[in-house]
């Protein structure tokens, strides 16, 4: 019997169309858009100006905080603009823009093909490398690595969980990773478990991989303490908590992190970028960009520098075809679509998912029936009727106590309901709005605190 | 049936009935909560729709602040205007102030002629959600999203759908002011402005924040930011900021100068009769050389 999570998921036609075609070199294009900001967190700082010449992996915008990272530069060439462009949202966004001058790489990136197995490096250092390198959690959320490897005092990690799952339909760049760079990523597992000092890692794999389960058995068997997992095919799997789930039959408790239950998650990409910025010295310039979809000619995988126009992906993998009603930023179920295609590829686009005219169309939606598809499939054991009908009535008190703060806006709501209503939409909406009362509350506390606190401080 | 049964059975209801009203009596005196009688009676006036639009909770709300208030001229209720709050300054022996009357205006005037879609979106009809998902279905990512969440916030039947147009329309008439559907807009494209003499209005009916060039291949009606406006305008009532041009409807004394010179008619007129001699939708060279007699004329 193959694990899984226990509450709710769905099974989706996973259309694994590229998953055949091996990693491809893009071409270095002419001229690349860097936003400033491709992580959860604080924006970066510029830290070059207009005209300033730069290498590959110089560092070109530092991050701000402690939630932050650093932006380094995935060409060599010219400065060209530091300004707001329009990005896939179609809302402004501050970035650095460079037109490319041949291809010079700044001393000290190993650009080799070999394998570098030996581990030096001490777990301090190997976490402040992660965080100088700007490595952020590649499979679509961009969470800051360094973030979640650094434990809180008081808390312990007691297994490292590798997110190799690739649940959303389509995508396969995690897959050919796998096959094609196994060791490399089991090295990096290594890593990761000195920074955080544990001696045991699982890798979770669904079992849609095959190929992907066995090379990596095999290569595991010269690694200690790496244990691969096969899943049972089930969407959201991929899901931080699912995935803990799954592997360790622990639950996340509502409003905590993984961590709480000793569990630290990273995806396959990320461990990846890890593994080359440790034992490479590169940073996060490039990223495996799967490119695929039903109308699309070639669906291929495409190893991309960050800032990579998405046109000219969509141009090597056969160009844009006739029948494309919509083009989507990572996979169906949770990507978002790209309003205009000369926006960039940042280190979050794990895949580009093109829709035929006819599946793009959301069909119309009728009234609730009260099934409870949705309750029945929601992941996080939620119910996703009742919340939409509340945010859309604008009663957040109510939508607060429905635990609303716990989706995970995977979609498995929306995509099993027979009536085809906008679950998600909703509630989508209705998370933003308390998620900013909630930080508005928590702003005012802490500004009562401080008070307090200096007032105290007065009196002394 | 003996009597007497009916005796003791009206004595025990009369004594008990006795001792609840001396516990309620007592209990009441003990608990008793002094309202202020004027405050039921200025709710009374009050038109009671409970649109928050004077700011609190509802007409009660603003029943308690009023009777609180030492003067009335910080509170108004939009949906009475002056009429209820020369009543309700009657019933309180206070001086009613006069407010000028305001009425929403939208700030938008990318049609769909003129704002060409370069996206479609399907997902709920809600502007709020929309906006949070994307900037919207053309490249104007400051205009009007045509999902009607100020249709459905307005309790007055004030703002309907211009299906030609894609763009609400404003019902002066019936517009009470407010201002649900400023907070509703997630765009922030309306506003209440001052209804004016006669109802007579000039604003710029744009809030695109983009570069000129830009602003323009978005939308034919967009302000650009040019600035002609403000140099035309005598009372320094123009100011242009973030590339777009906004008219302080306290200075403005509605000479239609603006209009006159805006370059794509982005500063709207309402309300005016006819000008005989510029028109702003046909800007000819015969109406140049007009415009330009007369202002020697004036000269």
């Amino acid at each position: 019997m193959l694990k899984t999570f226990k509450i709710g998921g769905i099974h989706p036609n996973d259309m694994k169309l590229s998953a055949g075609s091996s990693i491809r070199e893009l071409a270095v294009p002419a001229e690349v858009k860097i936003p400033v900001s491709q992580h959860i967190g604080a924006p970066a700082q510029a830290v070059v100006a207009v005209g300033d010449t730069v290498k590959v992996g110089q560092l070109i915008a530092q991050s701000t905080g402690f939630v932050s990272a650093n932006i380094h530069s995935s060409v060599s060439g010219k400065v060209k603009k530091i300004e707001e462009f329009v990005d896939a949202n179609g809302y402004k966004k501050m970035g650095i823009i460079i037109a490319t001058e041949g291809d010079e790489w700044m001393e000290g990136i190993d650009r080799t093909n070999s394998i570098r197995r030996e581990i030096t490096m001490e777990p301090a250092d190997i976490i402040k490398r992660i965080q100088e390198m700007g490595i952020v959690g590649m499979g679509g959320a961009t969470f800051p690595a360094h973030v979640k490897l650094s434990v809180p005092p008081g808390k312990k990690c007691e297994a490292l969980i590798i997110n190799a799952v690739e649940c959303e339909p389509y995508l396969t760049s995690d897959h050919r990773l796998m096959l094609e760079h196994g060791e490399e990523v089991l090295i990096g597992v290594k890593i990761l478990m000195r920074a955080l000092g544990v001696n045991k890692a699982y890798v979770g794999i669904e079992n849609n991989k095959p190929d992907a389960i066995d090379n990596l058995k095999r290569l595991a068997t010269s690694f200690e303490g790496i244990e691969i997992v096969p899943l049972k095919l089930r969407y959201p799997q991929g899901g931080e908590k699912q995935l803990i789930d799954a592997i360790t039959g622990r639950q996340v408790p509502s409003g905590k992190l993984p961590i709480d239950v000793g569990a630290v998650v990273q995806n396959v990409g990320t461990v990846f970028a890890i593994y080359e910025a440790v034992q490479k010295n590169k940073p996060l310039i490039e990223r495996i960009v799967c490119v695929t979809g039903k109308p699309l000619r070639e669906p291929s995988n495409f190893m991309v520098r960050i800032g990579t126009p998405v046109t000219a992906l969509i141009d090597a993998a056969g160009g844009m075809p006739e029948d494309c009603g919509k083009v989507i930023g990572g996979g169906p179920m949770m990507g978002r679509p790209f309003t205009r295609l000369d926006v960039p590829v940042v280190k979050g686009t794990s895949g580009i998912t093109l829709m035929n005219v006819e599946d793009s169309k959301r069909r119309e939606a009728s009234n609730c029936i009260r099934c409870a598809k949705c309750v029945n499939v929601c992941p996080m054991g939620l119910e996703p009727y009742l919340m939409a009908t509340l945010a859309k009535l604008g009663r957040y008190d109510d939508l607060r106590e429905a635990h609303v703060m716990d989706c995970i806006e995977c979609g498995c709501c929306i995509f099993t309901c027979p009536s085809n209503r906008p679950i998600l939409d909703y509630v989508r909406a209705g998370k933003a709005k308390v998620g900013a009362q909630l930080r508005a509350e928590a702003a005012a506390r802490k500004a009562a605190a401080d008070a307090a606190k200096a007032k105290e401080a007065e009196g002394k | 049936m003996d009597f007497s049964f009916i005796m003791i059975t009206v004595a025990a209801l009369a004594a008990t009935g006795l001792v609840a009203a001396v516990i309620l009596y007592f209990v009441s005196q003990k608990f008793k909560v002094f309202e202020d009688p004027r405050i039921g009676e200025v709710e009374a006036v009050l038109p009671g729709a409970n649109c928050g639009g004077c700011g609190f909770p509802g007409c009660h709300g603003m029943a308690c602040a009023l009777v609180k208030a030492d003067d009335l001229s910080s509170l108004s209720c939009p949906v009475g205007g002056q009429d209820v709050m020369q009543k309700v300054a009657t019933i309180l022996g206070k001086e009613a102030v006069a407010a000028a009357p305001k009425v929403a205006v939208v700030r938008c005037n990318g049609t769909c002629e003129a704002r060409p879609k370069t996206v479609e979106y399907d997902g709920a009809k809600s502007c709020a959600i929309l906006a949070a998902n994307f900037g919207g279905e053309t490249n104007c990512s400051f205009g009007c999203l045509g999902c009607g969440d100020c249709v459905s916030a307005c309790q007055f039947g004030a703002i309907k759908m211009n299906q030609e147009t894609g763009l609400p329309e404003v019902d002066e008439e019936k517009c009470v002011a407010c201002g649900a559907c400023v907070k509703a807009c997630p765009k922030s494209i309306i506003e209440l402005r001052n209804k004016g003499p006669k109802s007579r209005r000039l604003f710029v009916s744009c809030v695109n924040k983009d570069k000129g060039a830009a602003a323009m291949k978005a939308c034919k009606n967009a302000c650009i930011g040019c600035g002609k406006c403000a140099k035309e305008c005598q009372f320094d009532a123009i100011k242009v900021e973030n590339n777009v041009a906004y008219i302080d409807f306290m200075k403005c004394r509605l000479c239609r100068k603006c209009a006159a010179a805006c370059p794509t008619h982005a500063i709207h007129e309402l309300n005016f009769p006819p000008r005989p001699a510029v028109k702003p939708e046909a800007k000819t060279p015969e109406a140049q050389a007009q415009a330009q007699e007369q202002a020697a004329k004036a000269q």
